[in-house]
């Protein structure tokens, strides 16, 4: 994967150039989808952090991971205390009241379970390959960056980058 | 002074890449208490743990006391940090990962505390539920399989809401690095990016994990209580035991905290990031659950000397005058007669003043679980099987390994992860110029505001 991608102080000049990209892929040929931006902090109020996070249905796979977690533990209390009945006297085998509490417990592990299965399916971790990324990006700057640009395109990508107010404009390779 | 991005970056790294001799004898002072409690947990399982002070009918004593205290140490972290994250508390950010490591440590110290109790830990795979001919499995209408499911689950959760917020950092301390370390962060960062849905997604994650995860703390503590409160020993059937015992372990874990945080701020010289605000926050909070401690010990009291039930009273009168008095009086004053008035007045609610009513909490609150557990097993209903108990220098070891692994496991990760999270103090540097969600964390000098915390400091 190759990358060209610019430095920014600050998230309204990350922005600009956002926009400047995804307003001239007809000119440069750029795929919106593959424009990338990285940041050491997360940003609110700004499209380009928006548009690419998308739906994650973290809170409704959550659900129902603790369904099926809850599902789980009636399933693991009620199948052991039929298969191995303790003598209670007459009173229940499978013992509603007290199955409730390893029900609820389990029905909480699986909507945390689910929560980081889903946190690291959506998010591609973990993703040892080499990725588009700047150590300048942790003294608070932000990296916005264009992967796979069609030959060519370098002169204008890189005046846009400029023209938005880019401290430097950098090439990557993910094989270099 | 106001602090860059790249300032605070070098001082929250600096513990990792330095250490002073002072951080070395702490280490080697807790490795030594912590080997000392390994030799005395294999005297035990070599010689069987007659060599505690347990006999009939005190079969329950310190190992339990320590399991019930570790336990509501551990309520001191990911609760506290859930709630103030839902809440959206600006001052939270420096403090959160301090007490969710107090979480995960305490729990896991609190779980091994019933390994050595089972006496022969190696045949442990006996409780495991397979179809066996020893005609044992396990039964889930007691309280100690609910204990294993509300155990596990909490650590899991716990572990997981303590690492998540890690990674972003561990992609810092990957980017900033050469050589091993490199490699090893990049491991454990899994490859972090920061790209947009990245964060998105971990916020979301640590949205729900933090409402999933107070539940959870609840019923732990709930269901540890129910080990004594389904069980027909004079003055352990209650109903109020339940929120006694998660109110008792918010409380210890509150001043763990504090005690926490006071020995980083010394010991890595973060007095920049865990400012005397932090202290007097959380020392109000202290100072809510002394009275609400002291509110359920005198109601539960109370309804046992109002109804006066024989068997009821003889535990009771050995607590407040009898052979248990002394510790008793003891817990009373740690938990409240000396904490309450340090807390609230405002002056003496400074830092050291925070520590020392911490310090006394941690005492207290170690006496009130010994005085849950061993007066109601030692006066049980027929006087002539009543007994005492004495502890053995084996189980003093074993209760005093308790801290240093404690202290150890603090240390070392101390030296592995930035005590406070770096990109949350950013966060909050950013809400802080923006105006953001919240009071702000780390507002600039220009806004004449702390940099770290809510208010001027």
């Amino acid at each position: 994967m190759k990358a060209i991608y610019a430095l920014f102080p600050d998230p309204g000049s990350a922005q600009d150039a956002f926009d400047a990209l995804r307003g001239s892929s007809s000119t440069t040929g750029i795929d919106a989808a593959k424009i990338v931006v990285v940041s050491s902090e997360p940003f609110e109020g700004y499209d380009f952090s928006v548009e690419d996070a998308g739906k994650s249905y973290m809170f409704p796979l959550a659900a129902l991971g603790g369904i099926a977690g809850g599902g789980f533990g009636y399933w693991l209390a009620s199948f052991t205390q039929q298969s191995y009945p303790l003598n209670t006297g007459g009173m229940p085998i499978v013992t509603s009241w007290t199955n409730g509490i390893i029900i609820y417990e389990l029905t909480m592990l699986g909507a945390i379970l689910t929560t980081l299965a889903t946190l690291l399916v959506t998010a591609g971790l973990p993703n040892f390959k080499r990725q588009l990324s700047d150590p300048e990006i942790w003294t608070g700057k932000i990296l916005v960056g264009v992967t796979d640009p069609p030959e060519g395109a370098r002169a204008a990508l890189e005046e846009k980058f400029r023209q938005a107010g880019a401290l430097a404009v950098k090439d990557f390779s993910s094989t270099s | 002074m106001k602090k860059s991005e790249e300032q605070i970056q070098k001082d929250l790294l600096r513990p990792l890449f330095e250490a002073s001799a002072g951080y070395w004898f702490a280490v080697a002072a807790a490795a030594s208490l912590v080997l000392a409690g390994a030799g005395a947990m294999f005297y035990g399982f070599y010689n069987g743990i007659g060599v505690w002070g347990l006999n009939s009918p005190v079969f329950w004593a310190f190992d339990i006391t320590n399991f019930v205290f570790w336990i509501g140490i551990s309520h001191a972290g990911t609760l506290i940090s859930a709630i103030l994250r839902l809440a959206n508390a600006a001052w939270r950010r420096p403090v959160t990962r301090c007490a969710e490591a107090i979480t995960v440590f305490a729990l896991s110290i609190g779980a091994i505390i019933p390994i050595s109790h089972v006496g022969r830990p190696w045949l442990a795979f006996w409780m495991f539920p397979y179809p066996n001919e020893r005609g044992l499995w396990p039964n889930f209408r007691s309280p100690l399989a609910w204990d294993f499911f509300a155990i596990a689950t909490y650590l899991i959760g716990s572990i997981s809401f303590l690492l998540l917020p890690m990674i972003p950092d561990f992609a810092l301390i990957r980017d900033s690095t050469t050589g091993f370390r490199k490699k090893f962060y990049g491991l454990l960062s899994l490859g972090w990016q920061g790209t947009p849905r990245q964060w998105h997604r971990l916020e979301t994650a640590m949205h729900v994990m933090a409402i999933v995860i107070i539940p959870v703390a609840v019923s732990v503590h709930t269901i540890v209580s129910w080990d004594f409160a389904m069980t027909p020993v004079p003055m352990w059937r209650s109903t109020i035991f339940g929120p006694y015992f998660v109110c008792g372990a918010i409380f210890s874990g509150i001043a763990a905290l504090i005690l926490a945080m006071a020995l980083l701020r010394k010991f890595l010289r973060l007095e920049e990031y865990l400012q005397p605000m932090h202290f007097s926050n959380l020392g109000k909070l202290l100072l809510t659950f002394s009275l609400l401690w002291f509110y359920f010990t005198f109601a539960e009291r109370l309804t046992t000397w109002y109804a006066n039930e024989e068997s009821e009273m003889n535990v009771f009168w050995s607590g407040v005058r009898g052979e248990f008095a002394p510790l008793f009086w003891a817990m009373v004053t740690l938990n409240f007669l000396i904490p309450v008035p340090i807390l609230a007045i405002k002056r003496l609610r400074t830092i050291t003043g925070t520590v020392v009513a911490s310090i006394c909490v941690v005492g207290g609150m170690w006496l009130e679980r010994f005085l849950i557990v061993v007066p109601s097993l030692s006066r049980k209903y027929l006087p002539y099987a009543w007994g005492s108990y004495r502890p053995t220098w084996v189980e003093m070891i074993l209760m005093a390994s308790g801290f240093g692994l404690m202290a150890l496991l603090y240390l070392v990760f101390s030296k592995i992860v930035p005590m406070i999270a770096i990109w949350e103090l950013k966060v909050g540097m950013q809400e802080a110029h923006t105006g953001g969600a919240g009071e702000p964390a780390m507002a600039c000098q220009a806004s004449g505001k702390s940099v770290i915390g809510g208010a001027s400091s």
